[in-house]
């Protein structure tokens, strides 16, 4: 099952970042991971938080925010340990939109967040050559 | 059912169309003349007398009125009967400055609420029909034109005025409602409200729709067609000139036919006064043939259309007038190409974007820019920025297609686009402080 990252769409200006995640912390989430990403008049605030279903509904009149599924492969925090990842995925023909990772709360331990266009391929590619994926239920872990 | 109020008059030959206007203008001329000093005044300032208005031919020797021409002589200027004599006002909304005060007497009722009752037969109107009329009743013309015009077909009238869209939607479905009359963008809140209600399209006794008194595209036409199942039609008027009814559309739902018999319509170059031949884009201004309390000759109304005089297959032999596409005074000219802000709102709605836009014009190494700043919905934002940038490259090319020129596409973020007292700010033209 993959998880759910919150993107949000904010013109690329001072005060909107902070504004964004100021609505998010006073949600009371976590986010566990972020990426940006920017154009000349905006940009995209990805991000894996604690509680995605409730922290949209909370958000969605201030902000243009959208839920995406992405997998998150679990992967040893050390060097050459991304590589089999990638070439699971490379071989199943799976096209990488984009790609960000965090790390975990054990030891040596790190994530992947994989944009794909087939989530749930991607999942059990990985799953099948025992690369492990969080689900949203244990991303608090 | 006759599918013509005055069949007569509605499907004259042209010869007699033309024999009517040039009897009437000469009497209108002298009617103005004697009993308006304003404007008998600037037919002097010209050097004009009433001999030398002959025909409708000579209509274009005479001075123009405009909104200003309002405001100054408000609000009995240019009253052209003694007030016993009118048995009625109307005003406007007075929202682009003063309000106008219109006077009728019950000729100018009667002719206006012929003109609206055309109207109504158009749709297929008749004594068979339930006409709800949901716009304003008071002093905007819109309840009481549409509201005269039923009354003179025989349909069963019901006065309902704007609002309450609960009691509208009671009685539209209690009382069988089969002609709608309001705004268009009432008619869909109606629509949106009945889906709400979980109504179908079909639920409803509606036929037909008759709506006016705002600008709204031919996409909102379609979506109002489908949201209530009905045909609807378009409704030009202004209180200056009487009100609703001023031109209407047939079932050819193609241009608006003009009732000619009653006002002389002309389209003239809103920069050099000159008119301008048929089918050629300019500002449409109207001339009252045959009113008593309120007879506005060659009245510009700002508004940006086209006529058509090709015959129309409905047999009525009247000039057709485009849906107006914008106001001159709305026009901007952006690198030699004529440029209105509603046709980038068509462009935004039949691409699927909220009609929430503004232009910037500016100037760089004296050439003009043109930004269009477009807010993204909820249901079009994408996680993937290549998605985006798709999207704008595709609205670019949309609007490249309609105006003839290339703007640059900006998405941006809902509720960031300026506004003031509530109004949304189309329009920024830097270009004049360069000037």
């Amino acid at each position: 099952m993959a998880i759910t990252q919150c993107s949000l769409f904010l013109m690329n200006q001072p005060g909107q970042l902070v504004d964004a995640v100021g609505a998010i912390s006073a949600a009371g989430a976590n986010i566990r991971a972020m990426s940006i990403s920017e154009a000349n008049d905006f940009g995209i605030l990805r991000a894996i938080i604690t509680e995605p279903e409730r922290i949209c509904a909370e958000l969605k009149d201030r902000f243009l925010i959208t839920r995406t599924p992405v997998v998150a492969a679990k992967m040893d925090d050390r060097s050459g340990a991304l590589f089999p990842i990638l070439e699971v995925l490379n071989k199943a023909n799976i096209n990488i939109e984009y790609m960000y990772a965090f790390t975990g709360t054990g030891p040596e331990e790190a994530y992947v967040v994989l944009r794909v266009n087939d989530p749930e391929n991607a999942e059990s590619v990985l799953n099948a050559a025992g690369i492990g994926t969080l689900s949203d239920d244990n991303l608090t872990l | 059912m006759s599918r013509y109020y005055q069949p007569e008059i509605e499907t004259a030959p042209r010869e007699k169309i033309l024999e009517i206007q040039n009897e009437k203008i000469v009497r209108q001329v002298r009617h103005v003349w004697d009993h308006v000093p304003y404007y008998r005044h600037l037919m002097e300032e010209k050097g004009l007398t009433p001999e030398d208005i002959q025909s409708v031919e000579d209509i274009r020797k005479l001075p123009f009125l405009s909104k200003a021409d309002l405001r100054d002589a408000y609000p009995y200027g240019l009253l052209g009967t003694d007030l016993k004599n009118c048995v009625r006002i109307q005003s406007t909304s007075g929202t682009t400055g003063k309000r106008v005060v219109a006077f009728y007497t019950q000729h100018d009722i009667d002719l206006w609420e012929d003109c609206t009752a055309r109207a109504i037969v158009a749709t297929g109107g008749s004594e068979e029909d339930v006409v709800q009329v949901c716009y304003g009743y008071g002093l905007f013309t819109g309840g009481a034109g549409l509201h005269g015009g039923s009354h003179k077909v025989g349909c069963l009238t019901l006065p309902m005025s704007s609002g309450n869209t609960e009691r509208q939607i009671q009685f539209m479905m209690d009382l069988n409602a089969t002609i709608l009359c309001c705004t268009p963008s009432y008619a869909a809140y109606i629509g949106e409200s009945l889906a709400e209600q979980g109504y179908k399209p079909e639920d409803n006794n509606l036929r037909a729709g008759i709506f006016g008194a705002e600008p709204w595209t031919e996409e909102m036409r379609r979506d109002i067609e489908k949201k209530l199942g009905i045909k609807a039609y378009d409704i030009y008027g202004l209180t200056e000139i009487s009100g609703p009814g001023v031109a209407f559309e047939c079932e050819e739902q193609h241009g608006m036919h003009v009732n000619e018999d009653h006002f002389y319509v002309e389209i003239i170059n809103p920069e050099t006064g000159e008119p301008l031949p048929d089918g050629e884009k300019g500002e449409l201004v109207f001339t009252c043939l045959d009113k008593e309390a309120f007879p506005l000759l060659r009245y510009r109304t700002r508004d940006i259309c086209v006529l058509n005089r090709t015959p129309c297959s409905c047999g009525r032999t009247h000039v057709r007038m485009a849906k107006p596409m914008g106001r001159s005074d709305d026009m901007l000219i952006i690198r030699g190409v004529n440029v209105f802000p509603s046709q980038i709102e068509t462009v935004l709605l039949a691409e699927g974007y909220t009609p929430n836009y503004q232009i910037v014009v500016d100037r760089e190494r004296n050439t003009d820019t043109f930004d269009v700043y477009v807010e993204v919905g909820a249901d079009q934002f994408s996680d993937l920025m290549s998605q985006i940038q798709r999207m704008e490259k595709s609205l670019e090319g949309a609007l490249r297609t309609m105006l003839g020129i290339s703007p640059r596409v900006h998405l941006v973020a809902p509720r960031t686009i300026t506004r003031s007292e509530g109004k949304a700010v189309r329009v920024i033209d830097r270009r004049k402080l360069h000037d």
